[in-house]
């Protein structure tokens, strides 16, 4: 069977849910199933975060999704909050909660967020490295800018500062 | 320490001075919340963990560059009664969650009552700061300062891909919510609000009454908020929101304008009636309270009623809500008698303001 959304990829996951007593099926790709799951019917509309996770999670399984474990036993090793406690209170029980259900999140995250990768704040102690990828990047987009407006001298600056960055990650 | 120097005073520091566009933006507020990696979070962790992360949250206010923010001073809720709390409330500088359904929750409060710093509310750890006005920036600054510095001493809960790790979903990655608290009568008044909110909701922000989800906008009163945590990050936020802030006193400003040179006699007949009533009722219920007094805070803005300060009506804002009314109250409370005496307070306050 193939995924009804691409029509290209085999479907791998088959959903179904049932909205007011009305029962739909769904068979979707892993990809469009995680990248568009926010286009399926019945869960667009409606602030609610309890709203979203009912309708974005709390889907059944119908045939053994293969890749993903199903809901019920999914379950954070570490506080003990299960998938289903999770999409019910909209609440994570603790910081690992969001390793154990991560496959299940992007689609959460992009309907509420429009985004899953956080890009703000880092903080020092931890993120060293991080701190200085972000500041990697910062400084290409100035190097991309300054060679585009044809400041040539403002890019050889930028472009060593990024090669001292970089050295000082592979050390 | 007890809350009483908090709850003595229905207007903060912060309140008594005036920011920019005060005419329009009442105040602006940051919130950062964050987490301890090695405890659960509050919803599942046990009394112990809590004690825990009060104790080691509460070492922190011995740093000294914290000095800056003045007197910081820990309080906690078990220490608190009903009142004293329903009035920190009524001056935000707590949340009802934190209020009513924490267990060991505490809450640092700085001496200008600008900084308040909430403990195992949803979240274990949740910076806030107020300032009057629009003061986005300022309070956003302030904020992360404050956050730098307890990331020296104790370890977040932070994920490379997800960013700060947050109880809720909604909170995720920055974990900061900025929010502008808005008076908009003049958009009220001539039907172009629900047009300009749902435009602002539509990117990416939200708008509220006073006092958070579920409750109406009372007295033309707004506050608008990012929505989105995750993707963008701190100074897109603030950007994002003051941009839209900036617009909509646009916005207002053309709408009053609008308002005097069209139909200045109407406007000047309903401020001057809401004058009148509140100077002379002798019952008057919080919800007409707040609709009169965001009529005379326009005509005080548009220049039509002098002699009244926009701190005397910040202040009775405070002073109207039931907790505080129940606090001036002395003697007994016949049903009714609320209306009565929120009358008679606010009678005076407005004698008081008039020369
Ligand atoms: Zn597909
Ligand atoms: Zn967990």
């Amino acid at each position: 069977m193939l995924c009804q959304e691409c029509g290209k990829r085999p479907a791998s996951l088959h959903f179904s849910k049932i909205v007011n007593g009305d029962k739909s099926e769904y068979h979707l790709c892993e990809t469009c199933a995680r990248e568009k799951g926010e286009l399926i019917p019945g869960t667009s509309g409606g602030f609610s975060i309890h709203n979203l996770l009912s309708g974005l999670l709390n889907f059944e399984t119908v045939e053994q999704g293969k890749r993903a474990a199903s809901p019920e036993n999914l379950r954070c090793e570490v506080c003990g909050m299960t998938y289903s406690q999770f999409s019910k209170l909209g609440r994570f029980g603790c910081s690992s909660c969001y390793k154990y259900f991560n496959d299940r999140l992007d689609p959460l995250f992009k309907r509420v967020h429009g985004n899953t990768v956080h890009t703000g704040k880092v903080p020092v102690r931890v993120g060293g490295e991080i701190r200085t990828k972000r500041q990697i990047e910062d400084l290409k987009r100035r190097l991309q800018e300054s060679i585009s407006q044809e400041e040539f001298e403002a890019a050889a600056q930028l472009r060593d500062q990024i090669r001292e960055l970089e050295r000082q990650i592979s050390e | 320490m007890s809350a009483i120097r908090f709850t003595e005073q229905p207007l903060s520091h912060w309140m008594k001075t005036t920011g920019a566009e005060s005419e329009i933006v009442i105040s602006s507020r940051v919130r950062i919340a964050r987490n301890l990696q090695e405890h659960p979070f509050p919803l599942l962790a046990t009394n112990r963990h809590l004690e825990e992360v009060q104790d080691e949250l509460k070492e922190v206010l011995g740093d000294p560059r914290l000095e800056v923010y003045g007197e910081i001073h820990p309080i906690e809720l078990s220490a608190l009664d009903e009142l004293n709390k329903k009035m920190l409330v009524e001056k935000h500088l707590i949340s009802p969650n934190l209020a009513n359904e924490s267990r060991n929750g505490a809450v640092f409060i700085s001496d200008d009552e600008s900084l308040s710093i909430m403990v195992n509310e949803e979240d274990h750890l949740r910076i806030q700061c107020l300032y009057p006005g629009f003061q986005l920036k300022e309070a956003w600054e302030k904020a992360t300062a404050v956050d730098d510095i307890f990331e020296d001493h104790v370890n977040f809960a932070f994920d490379d891909r997800r960013g700060y790790l947050t109880s809720c979903p909604t909170n995720v990655g920055t974990g900061l919510r900025a929010s502008v608290m808005m008076h908009l009568p003049a958009l009220v008044l001539t039907q172009q609000i629900n047009r300009i909110l749902s435009a602002v909701s539509q990117i990416g922000l939200t708008v509220r009454g006073i006092y958070g989800e579920g409750s109406e906008a009372m007295g033309n009163l707004f506050q608008i908020s990012n929505q989105i945590t995750l993707g963008q990050n701190e100074a897109e936020i603030i950007d994002n929101l003051r941009s839209v802030v900036l617009q909509i006193i646009g916005h207002e400003k053309t709408a009053r304008e609008r308002l005097l040179s069209e139909s200045r006699l109407r406007v000047t007949d309903r401020v001057m009636r809401s004058f009148g009533i509140l100077s002379y009722a002798a019952m008057i219920d919080s919800k007409e309270a707040a609709q009169r007094l965001s009529d005379v805070r326009l005509g005080i803005d548009l220049g039509l009623i002098e002699g009244i300060t926009p701190q005397c009506l910040n202040e009775l804002m405070v002073l109207t809500q039931p907790g505080f009314l129940y606090n001036n109250y002395e003697g007994s409370m016949e049903p009714g008698e609320m209306d009565t005496f929120r009358a008679r307070l606010i009678r005076e306050k407005l004698g008081k303001g008039l020369k």
